[in-house]
């Protein structure tokens, strides 16, 4: 190495030289490409609601959306209502999906009224509640699309993580672990709402029991796994005044 | 190999084995730790690390005699950086679903030591085409070894492979389960990877004395 990259001032020059070209190369990308990360990101979101609803092209084991350029389309065919719940407030949006269900969180630990969307859905004559659910499993954020009928019994289930390690925690978007939710009980018999656990060592792997609240955790993945019981007991527990509403009605 | 001259080849061939990135190196063990419980996710990221240590040498070898050594190992990390963060880019805006798999690797690529350990051993004080060979030849002995892995871990671990049961339906009792087979959930687990690792290691040493070191 020459002598004249060793001096202090060429380090440091170096140094800022570098920050701002890296930076502004950065900075110049990621705004140029956010309309189209945005469109992709809101896409998704119709996917995966629709995909808990079970308006998926799922073939054997695999798990797949509808695909991308009929989402839309099929979003407005599917979903017949979305709603969001502001306390006793109940009001109608189409834009109800797009809310963030991370920032809507943090409001709530404010002190301030959370929103909560739900998306009714009618398929083949049957009624679904879509709620969203978020929360964090071991390195980062973990969420989901809970689907469920006017008794909260799970329909179907869609979740999804930012970093879980892959071959343990990652596998929650595996159909193996997201089917044996459907047709799990959330309410116990008197409507108290119990959850659903991710339990370990459970002694129903084939999942038949439905009303034990319990779903075979998966190996090695312990705290993903008890981080999406503890956002389905958070968050879901909130709806339990609309759906006992929905009831009296 | 006709294109490539004796010396540059051995760039190539070397990492795969006696001077393999993993066993004789003992670089990027954690991520070899971390990702291995699926034969897929040692695929993926090991096209990944092929990726970025095949341009990030070449970056790194055109310009290495304006880095200043004081900051080098930082400079080191910001090339890296920057380009998983560009590729992550450029795959979230035209390529969503494939961004979603990889998501999970990006932090694992940043951090992985033989990227650095390349660019800190190699590119730093050769040409750029020099320097990519090296950066292929390294990415592949470290896929080697990771594939290896996650061959057996999935294998054993869950009975599959690529998701794929080839050991029939452990729930059901099919295939090798109905004769009382069952999977070996500790090699799920990371500290299997090491000792899988500790195993080709060992074969490898054993075949090759000449790779074992003094004490």
């Amino acid at each position: 190495m020459s002598k004249r990259t060793d001096s202090n001032l060429y380090t440091v020059l170096f140094a800022v030289g570098m920050v701002l070209v890296v930076g502004a190369l950065l900075a110049f990308l990621a705004s140029f490409l956010a309309p189209n990360i945005d469109e992709n990101k809101r896409i998704e979101k119709q996917q995966n609601i629709l995909y808990a609803m079970g308006v998926n092209e799922n073939e054997g084991t695999s798990a797949n959306f509808v695909s991308t350029d009929v989402a839309g389309e099929k979003f407005q065919e599917y979903i017949k209502k979305q709603i969001i719940i502001e306390g006793d407030k109940i009001t109608e949006d189409d834009k109800a999906y797009l809310i963030d269900v991370k920032k809507e969180k943090s409001k709530a630990k404010d002190g301030k009224t959370r929103r909560l969307p739900l998306f009714v859905g009618e398929k083949d004559g049957k009624t679904y509640y879509v709620a969203p659910i978020y929360g964090k499993g071991l390195w980062d954020a973990i969420w989901g699309y809970i689907a469920m009928d006017e008794n909260m019994v799970v329909q179907g289930a869609y979740f999804d993580h930012k970093g879980e390690t892959p071959g343990l925690g990652a596998n929650i978007k595996q159909r193996y672990f997201m089917d044996d939710f459907i047709g799990e009980h959330l309410l116990d018999e008197s409507g108290y709402f119990q959850g659903i656990k991710v339990a370990k060592g459970n002694n129903d792997p084939k999942n038949e029991e439905k009303t034990d609240y319990e779903v075979d955790a998966i190996a090695g993945a312990t705290i993903t796994g008890d981080g999406v019981t503890a956002m389905i007991k958070s968050d879901l527990k909130l709806y339990v005044p609309y759906f006992k509403n929905l009831k009296t009605n | 190999m006709g294109l490539l001259s004796k010396k540059d080849a051995k760039l190539i061939t070397d990492p795969f084995a006696d001077n393999n990135p993993i066993t004789i190196q003992v670089l990027g063990i954690c991520s070899a730790l971390a990702i291995t419980a699926e034969l897929k996710a040692s695929i993926v990221m090991s096209i990944s690390v092929l990726f970025v240590l095949g341009i990030g040498n070449v970056v790194i070898s055109l310009m290495r005699n304006i880095i200043p050594s004081k900051i080098r190992i930082i400079v080191q990390l910001i090339v890296v950086a920057t380009l998983v963060i560009i590729v992550d880019l450029v795959l979230k805006a035209f390529a969503y679903e494939l961004s979603k798999t990889l998501s999970v690797f990006v932090g694992l690529i940043i951090t992985n030591c033989i990227i650095m350990g390349r660019f800190e051993a190699f590119a730093l004080g050769n040409g750029p085409w020099r320097s990519f060979l090296d950066g292929i030849g390294n990415a592949l002995g470290y896929a080697v070894i990771l594939i290896i892995v996650g061959f057996f871990r999935e294998l054993l671990g869950s009975g599959t492979l690529l998701g794929i049961k080839v050991l029939g339906d452990p729930v059901e009792k099919t295939g090798l389960y109905a004769y009382g087979y069952e999977n070996n959930g500790f090699m799920l687990l990371s500290p299997m990877a090491l000792i899988v690792v500790g195993i080709i290691i060992w074969v490898q040493r054993s075949r090759n004395k000449t790779l074992i070191e003094e004490h």
